[in-house]
């Protein structure tokens, strides 16, 4: 087939068309895969609707769960612009959670919103800290950002797991978590807001992070598209000799990428901590990191993107779950699966069908245009 | 006896708009080196890639020995008798030449008997053409000749009866083009047949018997090598005199605005590209800088915009020392101070394709006034001034926000050319300008190059093309093996005599 002049393709189709039809793709084989299983697909779609929406709290916790994803995907997705590739998200907001913990518990004679605000500071200093070690190896050194945050993310679990037993553990309790803040200090839930308003309903983790997701997407977008930072750090990641030529450092906007990915990731633990543990657990990032790269994919590395995408995750997450209570055949893991396949079709396999679907509407319109 | 061995029959290909091919017609005599000759960007490289079947026709039919024959991919080439050597070698740099030539064709899971025959197939090969390669050297080690020739014994071993080479001797010193073409020879006399693509008269006259002509895609003439001369064959190439007589005002050159005292400059692999050179460039003329691809020219100019660091010498700007290989300005830093550099290489260099027209038109100036204010991006006036310079300068289509690489090679040199020329530079450094851009860009690109020169600005113009050198410049400087050769004021200067300068002769 011919390729189709890109000029040419309208910009809803490649970047509303096509990733629909992926997903729906991810989705159909999914259903396959639940099929096998020996349930219902159209009961498992049922209960994945009812329990991403169908009650106030399940609609919470699929908020809940999109803050984690937002936070992480636009990591990805800034460091991506530079054409870095970090995949430690997941040991940056380990890091993140430790700087919030530590900042709150020893600023806690601060009045309570500057100490939120100190908290928000210390997780993207020390998120931003962490990736600062692997963008300076890869800016001077030339090694690769893919091994060395994916290494950091080991380190960051061990040194996690070290400090959580020997020295910041709570020592009156059995588990590897700290104590807890000051209860003044936890970040208003949805619940506490709910209930201002005299509606009780029952506990969700959702809380004012939210909040500071759309802020962080705002901010994201301005970055990259409105300022001369997010211009050169897009310049070095498409053609890093052009760059060098208009006077643009590749080391300055590797670090500075890698910082802001980094310190991005690491508002994920303002959300655990501050809102929903109030202490650090062992393994709080719970794999988010990690999704955080397909949802970066999958919302094209833009916030308008990622805020959809990271919704859609988001309702996998909290629907899924209740898939898992409903039918005894679906395990967790089948949903570990089908978020797989949704990666495979709008990442690894996201160009599979897009020139005959651009090359369809192409033709479609110039046959309307001549008409 | 003559008889045809390949026939191209109303070949066309387009890349998008742009027609590289337009109803060519070639036949190629069994025996003969047939030589190909045009312009950079006439068509004679496309052509050669639909024989080897790199890139297929949009229409026409290709013969061999009479039979025709479907081309989808080099592997067809092959097993037609179809070999070609590319400007660019395909070798794996850390293999052997055995491992290299047997590459694809290994025939067995375990290296023994198969591996033997070739040894043996191959050294025969190498004496029959005294080719003289070691098949155990490994590709790093070997000189650009003898990587050359073992793309040629590459060929030879799959069986080609038709050798293209692309643009033979662009890499080559002169002593390693005398071998090369003993060795084009020897395979004639043994009955191979060779397809020389080549912009250079001299080569044509030298070593084929039959000499073809492309100009802008076109087929424009075959003729017998003897029957013809160079400046004829000049005529057919260039089809115009427009080019080489620019109307241009008498020099009016001023002070001295950019010097270079004994600079030298080494590459990435650490060896001497520039040597010791001197130059100086006055206000209101033009200095052209010719020589063969390869020559220390681009290390040069990379050093001379700050790109690259200076080993050892000194650069002068307005009298005043910028760099030398202690302290140097980076590009930026020289930008302000009035020097503008378009480079050699647009799309590695120049311009950052996947941008769209409005970002590549302030690339390098965008964090100045108004572009931006305190590190947020003016959207607006970049946008105003994107128009109207992309009217000034005749980009076409005038969107400013539709992405670079669906731009012509023309239109994106234009956008380069606006961003560096719109600044007013007191210095202008400028790399091949014109390379793959259409006639009508050229034009337009040499006109506004006059009139910089004539408001005051002194420029030096790096290019390969020695027409374009020979009409815009003021003074010529030649450049070989990384050291200036020759200076001649451009009056009644020949184009025989650079070219004896361009290649080490004199």
């Amino acid at each position: 087939m011919a390729p189709v002049d890109k000029s040419k393709v309208p910009w809803w189709v490649s970047n509303l068309i096509v990733p629909l039809v992926n997903l729906t793709l991810a989705l159909l084989v999914s259903g396959l895969f639940i099929f096998i299983a020996g349930e219902n697909p159209y009961e498992a779609v049922r209960l994945i609707i009812y329990g991403s929406f169908g009650y106030i709290e399940g609609f919470a916790y699929t908020l809940y769960y999109t803050t984690n994803f937002v936070f992480t995907g636009l990591a990805f997705a800034v460091a991506f612009h530079c054409r870095l590739f970090n995949i430690g998200g997941e040991g940056q907001a380990y890091i993140g959670g430790l700087g919030v913990f530590l900042v709150a518990i020893n600023f806690s004679f601060l009045p309570v919103p500057i100490v939120w605000l100190l908290s928000i500071a210390g997780a993207v200093v020390f998120g931003a800290a962490w990736a600062f070690i692997p963008a300076y190896l890869q800016a001077t050194r030339g090694s690769h950002v893919v091994i060395t945050t994916i290494m950091f993310n080991f380190i960051a679990a061990s040194l996690m797991v070290f400090l959580l037993v020997d020295v910041i553990r709570d020592t009156s309790q059995m588990g590897p978590h700290t104590v807890a803040l000051p209860k003044e200090q936890w970040f208003p839930s949805f619940k506490d807001f709910a209930s201002l308003f005299g509606i009780k309903i029952r506990y969700s983790p959702l809380n004012i992070s939210f909040l500071l997701a759309i802020a962080a997407s705002v901010f994201v977008w301005f970055l990259v598209w409105k300022t001369r930072w997010g211009y050169e750090m897009r310049a070095v990641g498409h053609n890093t000799q052009a760059a060098i030529y208009a006077g643009i450092s590749p080391y300055k906007n590797i670090i500075i990428a890698m910082c802001i990915s980094g310190g991005l990731a690491g508002l994920l633990g303002v959300n655990e901590i501050l809102g929903v543990h109030h202490k650090i657990v062992a393994g709080f990032p719970a794999g988010y990191g990690f999704t955080g790269i397909a949802v970066a994919l999958m919302g094209r590395n833009h916030p308008i993107g990622i805020f959809p995408a990271a919704f859609l995750f988001g309702i996998l997450y909290q629907g899924g779950s209740e898939v898992t209570f409903d039918m005894p055949n679906i395990t967790r893991y089948m949903f570990v699966a089908v978020q797989g396949v949704i990666i495979l079709f709008s990442g690894a396999l996201e160009n599979l069908f897009r020139p005959q679907i651009e090359s369809f509407f192409v033709n479609r319109l110039n046959i309307k245009a001549s008409a | 006896m003559v008889s045809p061995i390949l026939e191209l029959t109303n070949i066309n290909k387009s890349f998008g708009h742009v027609h590289a091919n337009k109803n060519i017609n070639l036949t190629i005599n069994k025996g003969t080196i047939h030589g190909i000759i045009g312009e950079n960007g006439a068509g004679k490289s496309t052509l050669m890639s639909i024989v080897f079947g790199l890139y297929q026709a949009n229409s026409g039919t290709i013969k061999v020995n009479g039979k025709e024959i479907n081309l989808r991919s080099p592997k067809d080439s092959i097993i037609n008798g179809i070999g070609m050597v590319h400007q660019h070698f395909m070798l794996v740099e850390n293999f052997t030449v055995l491992e290299n030539i047997i590459l694809g064709f290994e025939g067995e899971l375990v290296f023994g008997k198969n591996l033997e025959k070739a040894k043996k197939d191959l050294n025969d090969l190498c004496d029959t053409y005294k080719l003289n390669i070691d098949l155990n050297s490994t590709i790093s080690d070997l000189s650009v000749g003898f990587r050359q020739r073992v793309e040629i014994l590459k060929s030879l071993y799959r069986g080609a009866e038709i050798l293209i080479l692309d643009e033979p001797t662009g890499v080559l010193t002169p002593q390693e083009v005398d071998e090369l073409f003993k060795i084009l020879r020897s395979l004639k006399e043994e009955g191979k047949t060779i397809v020389l693509i080549t912009h250079k008269l001299i080569e044509i006259m030298d070593l084929t018997s039959e000499v073809s002509v492309m100009r802008q895609g076109e087929m424009v003439g075959h003729t017998k090598t003897e029957n013809t001369n160079k400046e004829q064959l000049a005529e057919m190439m260039v089809g115009r005199s427009v080019l080489l007589r620019l109307d241009k005002s008498e020099v009016k050159a001023g002070e001295v605005l950019f010097s270079v005292k004994n600079l030298t400059v080494k590459d990435d692999l650490d060896v001497t590209r520039v040597k010791n050179v001197d130059l100086e460039i006055r206000s209101g003329e033009i200095l052209g800088l010719a020589g063969v691809t390869g020559n220390g020219q681009t290390e040069l100019l990379e050093a001379l915009s700050g790109i690259r660091k200076v080993e050892s010498g000194e650069i002068y700007l307005e009298g005043k020392k910028v760099s030398d290989s202690q302290n140097f300005l980076d590009p930026r830093e020289l930008k302000d101070k009035g020097l503008a550099h378009v480079p050699e290489d647009r799309q590695r260099m120049g311009l950052v394709t996947d941008f769209k027209a409005y970002e590549n038109l302030i690339f390098g100036y965008h964090d100045q006034q108004p572009f931006s204010k305190s590190s947020v991006l003016n959207h607006r006036d970049i946008i105003s001034h994107s128009k109207k310079i992309m009217e000034e300068y005749d980009v076409r289509p005038q969107s400013p926000n539709l992405i670079t690489s669906n731009f012509s090679g023309g239109n994106q040199q234009k956008i380069i050319l606006s961003r560096e020329l719109n600044e007013n530079p007191k210095v202008l450094l400028v790399g091949q300008p014109t390379r793959g851009v259409d006639i009508g860009a050229i034009e337009f690109i040499h006109q506004r190059l006059i009139d910089m020169r004539d408001r005051g600005t002194a420029i030096l113009l790096v290019s390969v093309e020695l027409d374009e050198v020979l009409s815009l410049s003021d003074r010529i400087v030649v450049m070989f093996d990384g050291k200036i050769v020759g200076e001649k004021e451009n009056k009644n200067v020949t184009d025989r005599e650079l070219g004896l300068l361009m290649a080490g002769v004199v």
